[in-house]
């Protein structure tokens, strides 16, 4: 709660200002004459079919949860393996049953097909 | 023997309950999907499910075993003292019960058994962890195993369209809240320097810590567990996911998970915000009487029997707030067991409302309880016992648990909030009441057909342990309840905070 | 019953120098047991037939009981319901003659188990024996004896046989209970039995409304008097802090002041309860309607026994009337009044039973009177006497009810079997009820030797010497209203005699041929009884009588035999009184000793029978349906019992019951239920305001979610 924050709130309030105003200004003093199509959506030259809300398949945040969970085990194994020699028996079981419980949830996705594809 | 928590096997030791729990989940879980068949199918559901049972009665062997255990000293990230073990008591109950309301139900509604019982038993673990965390982390990690697991149980029924949406609106909310917890513990931990709950009690009541960042800190994770154990205005997820999770889920929920936030509610704010009572204490006031009133006047203009007993929920955690306002000793024993009580005694309720619902979701309206009284008389009549300790009649449990409640709170000299909870409980008698003259007094619409109610063993056991503790109780509660009074002692709350005040 | 007398010769001779022997009682538990247990068999045996009637009922019939195979639920009551009382009476009498050969004073008091034990009040279920209680219990389980062998043929017709046992034999144990209680409270339990009992009895034939309404006024009537009994007993626990009799009576003396106001209200008090029971003035009004339940009933009910319950009251608690001279001068007062009173209704009424119900009400009068002057022995003795001729007269009435009922019954002929001038020359039909009756009448009307001479002129004799004392004009008009109730009294009953039993029979001649005797079982208790009422009276001569011609010249060994033996009773009374008043007169006010005023009330008994005999022959009487209701002036204000029913409806029930109305109409309908409802409807809109918050859009919850929070920090803040 120094003075050396003023500069900085200055900065932020400026670049919100700017950011703010150069939208108002612009939605204010532009030319609006709208017309069916230049209201659709842009789909590279194409004519919009149906919705945009599709179904997506639940396979991609299958791959995406199971990215996420294995992903965090390996950043928690790199710090201990680079440490691994230094920090002895004690750590290296604890590590274990680390990889082995994250070992029991992956032979359950297995099990229930969640390593499936299709 | 002793624990010392210097070292790593002792640290084990303490934790023997959890430990258990989670292995066995696991155990649960890997057994579900063994053969690689569906686990919807009625024998093998069954299996799991006693499977699921065995664990939680090693996990109460374990925890029995702690009761001989002593530890050195409160450096441990967990306590190993009677609070916690009490607590431990009230969640394998809610455990066991749930679990045993839910055979059917798994069964009928095709879940998937093995994550079912999986969840359920880490949830408990959870709960464990929330009741006997000294660190405020331990007690953010409790939450979020316990909550986590509880929000995928709300969602567990895929074929019906109200479980998604009482999972995904707990989930959405429940995190949004436990964003404010985290915050709270933040500043918490800005203010005082550490995390760990006796040093934040000395930091606390020295005055070192003080000012705006350690009353924010307070406040923001008052308004996580308020959350938790569904305050006004904080409840409003309450009757929506109470109504939408399976029936059993809303019974095993409705009782652990209140009594874990509570649990952990009083660890963190008798053991070490009390030096900052006054700052505190007025808020809780208000939020025990705005429950209160608030849901018990809410829950007389409903007609489905899950909602109904969402509100009543939400006012039952309005009376252990006033435990909470009250903040001394007599209050931290009667809270414990009134939340017992409260758990057998919700569990069951949920059970009869469970076994008239066919194991479904279907007859779930209070008119759909008129004739009960003659097809089923023993059903009815347990479920009018419930009612009746739910309400507090004298002679059941619930009477006896509110009135220690009462005894504690005129002791903190809170006249004001003892008349409130009093009317409020005058209240509730009529919406509790109104089922019972439901199942006795009304004939159904169309002259009598008797409702097939199926009743299997896991569900008869559930009822009959559930009616028996709430009579035992509520005629000769005493060992259990100076067991919750001895329990209570150990967390080292100091008297009346009045003289502050006054 | 009178024990032997050579028994009696042994302990009045011995009785100056004898030892205290301690008096060991015999099983008195069972006396009170004996009936309890009979009125259990009874009742299961009512139930097993009650049910059985009811299956037939539902089935579309009525079960009738059949002429010759009596079904056992029929059989048994017989032989349980007097087999009971006999036990019970064997076990008095045993107890009787233990206590006869232990000379002793002081009561026993038999505890049986705590009943209330609070930090400041106790009383626990206990008996007292003493010689007051022996002589009622007596008279309770002998006549209730013969009552009941009397009721076996007298019921044997109808259908609710057993229930009628059961009642009788429970009243009985209350009776018992009443009168061998050592408590105030023990005393009140009997008290409040019995008016339970009688409320049964006496509309025991419920499906008619009239007999309903008997036994409602009856118990409503009692209720008003228990009052009473409440409130003396409440004022006493505040004085004494114990309601047992013995440490109440004993420490009176010390601690009540003679003639002041907490012992007089205490009396009053009590008055007012044993008025109600006692049908005295102003709560007589239940006793004639009782009439309407079965005849045996009103002869043990209201004749021998509950009526007597308030004179035994007073008499058990003759320390506080003693120490009271206002209380016994109202008793007395009112004893006199209600005897003359009843005794003018009676002269002019048609119904058999209804001249006895006055009479019965007239006769109260009089031990009233004995007793509210201090002669307390004198009381209850004409309480025995009156219980075997009074007993006598119901039953006789009964048997003449009964044949006349079976003769209407052959000829199938709707005529009130209860009114008189549908009888007469009933004596050569019925020639034992009319001896024995004959014999009731002439105790009744006080002529030597029978038993009523000795008791009613005993009454008469201490009214007129009370005198002596204060209130002296008060005591004198006592004793001539006394005498002219005697004279009445013999009038009445004599009219009754002759109207029924002499004279020209107008039943009927197709009914006179089925016109006869009642059985034996009928027959035998009025034989018993008229042996009673004639020796009865010979058990307490008077001292000053005894040489002269009355006690037949000092023929008989004792005199004042019940004197005597009540004496550690009322003793402590009788002398209180003499302390403070003086003693008895030894003369009658107008001059003249005992003899011979003893001799005179015979006389005038005899010539008003004589004259009455031949004034009432003279008379034509036609039957009930040809008579028309007497015209005017005094004979038709006693024939309507000087409209004391009207009265009290007019003063006293048609304004509470207006009052009742209104505060159940405006203040409980309409201001406390209002109340609730509107509170109710309340709470419930409170509620639909809160649900309306429950929109079930997640952005809602999170809105206020974040509103509490900010709602949080800015109080903490504060």
């Amino acid at each position: 709660m120094s003075g050396a924050y003023a500069p900085l709130l200055m900065l932020f309030g400026l670049s919100v200002v700017n950011a703010i105003g150069m939208m108002v200004a612009s939605h204010v003093l532009n030319p609006r004459r709208p017309t069916p199509e230049k209201e659709m959506p842009y789909e590279s030259g194409m004519t919009p079919i149906g919705d945009t809300r599709v179904r997506f398949s639940v396979k991609f945040y299958m791959v995406a949860i199971s990215f996420i969970v294995f992903d965090l085990e390996t950043i928690y194994l790199v710090p201990w393996a680079v440490e691994m020699r230094r920090l002895g028996w004690g750590p290296f079981l604890a590590m274990v049953l680390f990889v082995a419980v994250l070992a029991v949830g992956l032979w359950y996705e297995w099990k229930k097909g969640g390593l499936e594809w299709d | 023997m002793v624990i010392d928590f210097s070292s790593n096997l002792d640290y084990v030791r303490a934790l023997l309950p959890e430990i258990i729990l989670c292995v066995w989940g696991m155990v649960v879980l890997m057994a579900g999907v063994w053969r690689g068949e569906s686990s919807e199918e009625g024998p093998r559901a069954e299996g799991l499910g006693w499977l699921a049972l065995v664990g939680v009665a090693f996990a109460a062997v374990a925890n029995g075993w702690l009761h001989g255990v002593r530890e050195v000293g409160t450096d441990g990230m967990i306590a190993v003292d009677g609070f916690r073990l009490f607590s431990n008591w009230i969640f394998l109950t809610a455990a066991l019960l749930g679990m045993l309301v839910s055979f059917a139900y798994v069964y009928r509604q095709r879940l998937q058994a093995g994550e079912y019982y999986a969840l359920m038993l880490f949830s408990v673990a959870g709960m464990m962890f929330m009741a006997g965390a000294r660190n405020l982390i331990v007690v953010f990690l409790g939450l979020e195993v316990m909550s986590i697991a509880v929000y995928a149980l709300s969602a567990f029924n895929r074929r019906d369209r109200r479980s998604a949406e009482a999972g995904l609106k707990y989930f959405i909310l429940g995190a949004f809240s436990t964003g404010f917890f985290l915050y709270g513990i933040a500043l918490t931990y800005g203010a005082t320097g550490s995390t760990h709950l006796p040093t934040i009690a000395l930091a606390v009541s020295n005055g070192t810590a003080h000012g705006a960042l350690l009353l924010f800190g307070v406040a923001l994770m008052g308004v996580g567990f308020a959350f938790k154990v569904s305050a006004v205005p904080f409840h409003m997820w309450a009757p929506d996911v109470y109504e939408g999770a399976p029936s059993p889920v809303t019974a095993f929920m409705s009782a652990g998970v209140k009594a874990a936030a509570f649990a952990a509610f009083f660890r963190v704010f008798l053991v070490s915000f009390q030096g900052a009572y006054e700052s505190w204490y007025g808020v809780m006031w208000w939020l025990s009487a705005t429950t209160m009133v608030g849901a018990n006047l809410i829950a007389l203009v409903q007609t489905n029997v899950k909602r109904m007993l969402a509100y009543s929920s939400i006012a039952h955690g309005g009376y252990l707030l006033v435990a909470i306002t009250a903040a001394n000793q007599a209050s931290a024993g009667a809270a414990l067991f009134y939340l017992l009580v409260y758990t057998v005694m919700n569990i069951s309720a949920f059970a009869v409302v469970i076994a008239v619902s066919n194991h479904g979701e279907e007859r779930l309206e209070f008119e759909d309880y008129a004739g009960l009284g003659r097809n089923q008389p023993g059903l009815a009549l347990l479920l009018t016992l419930f009612l009746l300790s739910l309400a507090g009649f004298p002679g059941t449990g619930g009477f006896m648990a509110k009135f220690q409640l009462l005894l504690g709170a005129m002791d903190a000299q809170l006249w004001v909030l003892s008349v409130i909870l009093v009317l409020s409980t005058v209240v509730s008698y009529a919406y509790y009441l109104r089922l019972a003259w439901y199942t006795w007094m009304r004939d159904p619409a169309d002259g009598g057909s008797p409702l097939p109610v199926y009743l299997p063993i896991g569900m008869r056991l559930a009822l009959v342990v559930g009616a028996a503790v709430v009579i035992w109780l509520g005629l000769f509660p005493g060992s259990v309840l100076d067991l919750a009074r001895a329990s209570a002692a150990g967390l080292g709350v100091a008297g009346p905070m009045v003289e502050i005040l006054h | 019953m009178n024990p032997p007398f050579a028994i009696l010769a042994i302990v009045q001779e011995g009785s100056e120098t004898a030892v205290e022997i301690a008096f060991e009682p015999f099983l008195p538990g069972l006396i009170l047991l004996f009936p309890l247990l009979g009125f259990l068999v009874n009742g299961a045996l009512a139930l097993v037939s009650g049910k059985r009637a009811a299956d037939v009922a539902r089935a579309g019939g009525e079960w009738t009981l059949p002429e010759n195979d009596r079904p056992s639920t029929h059989i048994l009551p017989s032989l349980v319901g007097p087999g009971v009382l006999f036990a019970a009476f064997a076990i008095v009498a045993a107890n009787f003659l233990r206590m006869q050969g232990a000379g002793f004073e002081s009561p026993v008091v038999v505890t049986y188990w705590s009943w209330i034990v609070t930090s400041t009040f106790e009383a626990a279920a206990s008996l007292q024996l003493d010689q007051l209680s022996m002589v009622m219990m007596l008279v309770v389980t002998g006549v209730g004896f013969l009552i009941h062998v009397f009721s076996v043929g007298y019921m044997k017709d109808d259908p609710s046989y057993p229930r009628y046992f059961a009642y009788l034999n429970l009243f009985v144990f209350f009776m018992l209970v009443l009168v061998s209680g050592a408590s105030f409270p023990i005393m009140f339990v009997g008290w409040e039995g019995v008016g339970l009992c009688s409320y049964l009895l006496i509309g025991f034939w419920f499906k008619d409304r009239e007999n309903a309404d008997a036994g409602k006024k009856a118990f409503i009537v009692n209720r008003i008097g228990d009052v009473g009994f409440l409130i003396a007993m409440f004022l006493l626990y505040n004085k004494f802090h114990t309601l047992d009799f013995g440490p109440v009576f004993a420490s009176a003396p010390d601690t009540l002041i003679y003639g002041g106001s907490l012992v007089t209200a205490v009396t009053l008090f009590l008055l007012l309860g044993a008025v109600g029971k006692s049908a005295q003035i102003p709560l007589y009004v239940w006793l004639p309607d009782a009439m309407a339940g079965p005849t045996p009933v009103s002869a043990l009910i209201h004749a021998a026994t509950m009526v007597t319950a308030g004179v035994y009251m007073v008499t058990r608690t003759s320390v506080l009337f003693a120490l009271a001279p206002v209380g016994g001068l109202v008793v007395a007062g009112i004893g006199a009044l209600t005897a003359l009173f009843a005794a003018t209704i009676a002269l002019a009424q048609y119904d058999i039973k209804k001249v006895l119900a006055y009479s019965t009400v007239s006769q109260l009068g009089y031990m009233f009177l004995g007793v509210g002057v201090g002669a307390y022995t004198a009381g209850v003795f004409h309480l025995m006497t009156h219980a075997f001729f009074k007993a006598l007269l119901f039953l006789g009435s009964g048997a003449v009810i009964y044949s006349i009922h079976h003769a209407l019954h052959h000829t199938h002929k709707d005529w009130d079997a209860q009114d008189m001038r549908n009888m007469g020359g009933l004596r050569k039909h019925l020639p034992v009820t009319c001896v024995t009756m004959w014999v009731a009448t002439l105790a009744i009307a006080g002529i030597w030797p029978f038993a009523g001479f000795f008791s009613k002129d005993e009454i008469i004799w201490y009214a007129g010497a009370a005198a002596e004392g204060p209130h002296t004009a008060w005591y004198v008009l006592f004793w001539a209203m006394s005498l002219v109730t005697a004279m009445m009294t013999a009038f009445y009953m004599t009219r009754m005699m002759i109207m029924t039993f002499h004279g020209e029979n107008r039943t009927g001649e197709a009914e006179r041929k089925h016109l006869h005797e009642p059985p034996p079982t009928m027959t035998v208790p009025l034989i018993v009884l008229a042996v009673l009422s004639l020796l009865g009276g010979w058990i307490n001569v008077p001292e000053a009588l005894k040489q002269s011609w009355i006690g037949m010249f000092g023929a008989l060994p004792m005199s004042e035999w019940l004197h005597h033996w009540l004496e550690p009773v009322v003793g402590m009374a009788v002398e209180i009184r003499a302390d403070h008043v003086g003693e008895f007169a030894k003369s009658a006010p107008l001059g003249g000793g005992e003899v011979v005023w003893a001799g005179l009330s015979t006389l005038m008994a005899i010539a008003v029978v004589v004259a009455s005999v031949a004034f009432v022959r003279k008379w034509v009487i036609l039957p009930a349906t040809e008579s028309a209701e007497p015209a005017g002036g005094v004979r038709r204000l006693l024939y309507r019992k000087w409209c004391v029913d009207e009265l009290y409806d007019r003063v006293v029930v048609r304004p509470i019951v207006a009052g009742s109305r209104f505060l159940w109409k405006v203040v409980d309908a309409g201001i406390v239920d209002g109340l609730v409802n509107v509170t109710g409807s309340l709470s419930r809109a409170f509620g639909f305001v809160g649900s309306m918050f429950q929109t079930g859009a997640v952005n809602t919850y999170a809105f206020i979610l974040t509103a509490g929070v900010v709602l949080i920090l800015w109080a903490v803040a504060l």
